[in-house]
């Protein structure tokens, strides 16, 4: 009797789940793949520079423009707010809330100096008559650096919402969740900045 | 004086004026009072019948995949007619105009129309109709209770619709652009296209885009991390895989087609040097970019309805499906070779021999993993139990009419050949016969198939048939013209005709136009009269065709949470899997249900962009910050909200379960 009943049951699980069915939460791998589109925008973008980078129209070419000295400066403040941010990410391991908070800060005013910065080569160049109407080399260098430049600046808001939210909520599963998100979309911004250095700096001084 | 009023009018209103509505347009103001009244007849209805609580609370804000999916297909369907009426007028014009007769349409709304047509049957016809048939099927069809991201998915859909909104007003305020569905610069550059047509063509396709992309990542995750224990990759239905490469495709193309619209956007407004003739622009980039989303697009399409017609042929043959392996990988290498191609879109455009050699071969490669998924549903079908059902007719009408249509395709893919017909009518023809043939015909052929699991009952199966024979018909009568002109060098896109002996090609046209009107109208009439005798129609048990995956194993409509319990699957085909082991339902012992919370949230930040598209499109620029400025800050505002979540208690499923075991007995 015992043993047909234990049978019934057997088989009747063999179909389907007396548990809840626990989803393993699939927000990191939705991120990673919208970074890989946005990546792919500025593959585009790259591309673009790629192609017309040559394209002066007669006008100033990157040996004329770029000062890579500032271009280095800018490019260790965006590195260093990397590095912050990492410390910022072993402080939420050690779960210290105000250690994470302030690199986090620190992180902060490192982005803000790089477009400070960005902004103020720009302002130069638009200055000199190197806007980005001047020639299709110069167009799309203004929108591979400026989208850039931009996702840094989204970076920063949402660096600030997310720090408001951690002094409000603490340590949650969902904050871990969020800081890594952006953790990873900031450290992006650094790679893609890398290529943007090499490619666009680099060998523009170079060529 | 003067001058203060024009400039105070400029800040308020950019370029927005009086002039922008067309008073002077009889066609189009007949349109918009149709459309007015129409819309005004629909609102007064549902006040009248005081249904707006039920709207907003059950459907607008609604997270739930099923409800999501039936209102992308609304959507599709209502796209559906405007798009079709667009067809109707040029067909109509093009049988008219002849020697000194000049037709109805003057060339500049001829232009905006066939290029309005392109883009909505595209943009706002077919990728709704697919990304609305995954929502309804993958969760259901994985046992999942939901997508991944359910807000996402809401947001998803309305950012859709804002795009929808946007094309529709351009036929009311302002103008459509007149350049063609894919906008070629230099033409829509500012130089050639000064007004607001392709301004509305650009904020249209991004605000949609935005949508299609979030949709494209969240079945992504879905299908990767929801699938139910025991689905392994080669155990999940064809329908999903085909909906996963679909979606593998969305994330990999849809950026491509933000990024140049972005940059074309740029040429426009700020002026810079990217696709201009003059500065070091290049043209042609835009051209191969456009396109480099433009051929994973077809795919994008097509992949999910190769999906539909191997779970119909299966389901109506009473077979398990012919090589499901083979059909899962010729899925896959036509995602990897989707983008192998796309410069076979301009073969004439000075590449040289050598690269469209390369182009021209993968091209034909790609009618090969094709060909293979033809033999498998052949095979299928061969010494099967075949129902001659709605689904299972359009599904052989899609063989019959998509292997000329893809053959068509082969000997376009020949650069030579590709020389003689590039942009002419054969050209319209062909991508026609794989479009309605292909992804129309699929869809028809899931709506009939998954209508009664949606919303619990069938269509009426005899104006379905009307409606297949009227479409088939329709279609090869307003088409096989076309090859023949195409082939004698008439050229897409004209307005008007020298050579009168053409001219009865276009007639012939013009009626498989009408035969096709016929169908839509058909389809209506079915639809209405499924409602009317929907009781008669009711599907008591869940499985009205004798289905092979899970979703049919569940009440029709399911409940909100899928699922009592997740099930666990052994074979592929798990559904009849269990039904061949002699599953018996669980009828107690259930537990509460984890479920997320419908939210507005979705809705507001859609309609905030919408608003936000149209203020760049009129350049009114405190409009423009305003919006976007309050779209982020309710986008921050919403990451605020934790109260995203509730149980459905374990009696309250009970309570529903309690009911389906009481309508299956009732049904034995």
């Amino acid at each position: 009797m015992a043993n047909t009943a234990t049978m019934n049951n057997a088989s009747a699980q063999e179909f389907y789940l007396t548990e809840e069915h626990h989803v393993e939460n699939g927000t990191m791998l939705g991120f990673w793949l919208y970074l890989m589109s946005d990546c792919l925008i500025f593959a585009c973008l790259f591309a673009m520079y790629g192609v017309l980078g040559a394209n002066y129209a007669a006008g100033p070419s990157p040996k004329d423009l770029f000062d890579l000295e500032l271009v280095a400066l800018n490019t260790s403040m965006l590195l260093l707010s990397s590095i912050t941010y990492g410390f910022a990410m072993l402080e939420m391991a050690r779960k210290r809330k105000t250690a994470t908070l302030m690199w986090l800060a620190i992180t902060g005013c490192f982005g803000l100096a790089f477009l400070g910065i960005e902004l103020y080569e720009f302002h130069h160049l638009i200055h000199e008559g190197a806007g980005p109407q001047r020639s299709a080399f110069l167009s799309a260098f203004f929108t591979l650096v400026g989208t850039h430049g931009l996702h840094v600046t989204f970076g920063c808001i949402w660096l600030v919402t997310l720090m408001v939210q951690l002094h409000k909520n603490g340590f949650t599963t969902v904050m871990r969740r969020r800081l890594n998100c952006l953790s990873l979309f900031w450290h992006f911004l650094d790679v893609v900045w890398i290529g943007v250095f090499t490619f666009v700096y680099l060998l523009g001084v170079l060529r | 004086m003067h001058e203060t009023t024009s400039n105070l009018q400029q800040l308020l209103l950019g370029r927005l004026g009086w002039e922008a509505i067309p008073l002077h347009e009889p066609i189009l103001l007949m349109t918009f009072a149709m459309v007015a009244v129409v819309g005004l007849a629909v609102v007064a209805w549902i006040t009248k019948i005081g249904k707006w609580n039920y709207l907003w609370t059950e459907w607008f804000t609604s997270i739930d995949h099923k409800k999501i999916g039936i209102m992308y297909i609304v959507l599709a369907l209502v796209m559906l007619m405007r798009g079709f009426a667009d067809a109707l007028m040029m067909r109509l014009q093009q049988a008219m105009a002849f020697g000194d007769a000049v037709g109805y349409l003057p060339p500049h709304h001829y232009d905006q129309i066939f290029t309005a047509h392109g883009v909505i049957m595209i943009f706002f016809v077919a990728m709704p109709l697919v990304v609305g048939l995954m929502n309804i099927v993958v969760p259901l069809q994985i046992g999942a209770r939901d997508v991944a991201f359910p807000f996402l998915n809401n947001f998803s859909f309305w950012m859709t619709v804002s795009g929808a909104v946007l094309v529709m007003m351009s036929l009311f305020v302002g103008e459509f652009a007149r350049t063609g569905w894919l906008a070629y610069p230099p033409l829509s550059g500012i130089a050639y296209s000064p007004d607001v047509g392709v301004d509305y063509y650009i904020w249209s396709l991004q605000l949609a885009g935005i949508g299609t992309l979030l949709s494209g990542i969240n079945f992504m995750v879905t299908i990767i991390k929801m699938r139910a224990p025991g689905m392994t990759l080669m155990k999940m239905p064809v329908f999903t895989w085909t909906a996963l490469c679909t979606n593998v495709l969305i994330v990999a193309a849809f950026p491509v087609l933000t990024a140049v619209l972005g940059l074309l956007s740029l040429d426009r407004y700020a002026g810079t040097n990217f696709f201009t003739n003059d500065f070091g622009g290049n043209a042609m980039m835009y051209v191969n970019l456009i396109w480099i989303w433009g051929h994973p697009e077809v795919y994008i399409l097509i992949l999910p309805l190769f999906g539909v017609f191997s779970e119909v042929v299966a389901a109506f043959s009473g077979k398990k499906l012919f090589g499901y392996a083979s059909m899962v990988y010729a899925t896959i290498v036509i995602t990897i070779l989707a983008y192998l191609v796309w410069l076979h879109h301009f073969f004439t455009m000075g590449s040289g021999a050598s690269v469209n050699s390369f182009f021209g071969i993968t091209t034909m490669i790609i009618s090969i993993p094709t060909g293979a998924k033809m033999f498998n549903w052949l095979f299928t079908m061969y010494r099967g139990r075949i129902k001659f059902e709605v689904p299972m007719l359009w599904t052989m009408g899609f063989m019959f009419t998509f292997a000329i249509g893809g053959m068509t395709g082969v000997l376009l893919a020949v650069p030579p050949a590709d020389f003689v017909l590039h942009n002419s009518l054969f050209l319209i023809a062909h991508f026609h016969n794989v479009i309605i043939g292909g992804v129309l015909f699929g869809g028809f052929a899931a709506i009939n198939f998954w209508f009664p699991k949606a919303i619990g009952f069938k269509l009426d199966a005899f104006w379905g048939k009307v409606s297949f024979w009227f479409w088939i018909s329709g279609f090869w009568f307003a088409f096989t013209p076309l090859y023949i002109l195409g082939l004698m060098g008439v050229t897409r896109r004209l307005s008007h005709f020298d050579d009168p002996s053409l001219q009865i090609w276009f007639i012939i046209a013009a009626f498989g136009a009408v035969l096709i009107l016929f169908g839509i109208l058909a389809m209506l009439v079915q639809i209405f009269v499924s409602i009317r005798n929907r009781e008669a129609l009711r599907d008591h048990t869940g499985d009205p065709w004798g289905g092979r995956t899970l979703e049919w194993s569940t009440s029709s409509p399911p409940p909100p949470y899928n699922f009592a319990f997740t099930p666990r699957v052994h074979d592929l085909d798990a559904w009849s899997d269990m039904k061949k082991r002699g599953y018996v339902r669980p009828t107690k012992g259930f537990i509460a249900i984890h479920m997320p919370k419908n939210t507005a949230a979705g809705m507001v930040l859609a309609g905030l962009a919408t608003v936000f598209g149209f203020a760049m499109i009129w350049q009114i620029w405190w409009l423009v910050i305003t919006s976007f400025v309050v779209t982020v800050g309710a986008a921050i505002v919403h990451t605020f909200n934790n109260d995203r979540d509730y149980y459905i208690p374990a009696e309250e499923v009970a309570r529903i379960e309690d009911a389906r075991t009481q309508q299956l007995a009732g049904q034995a």
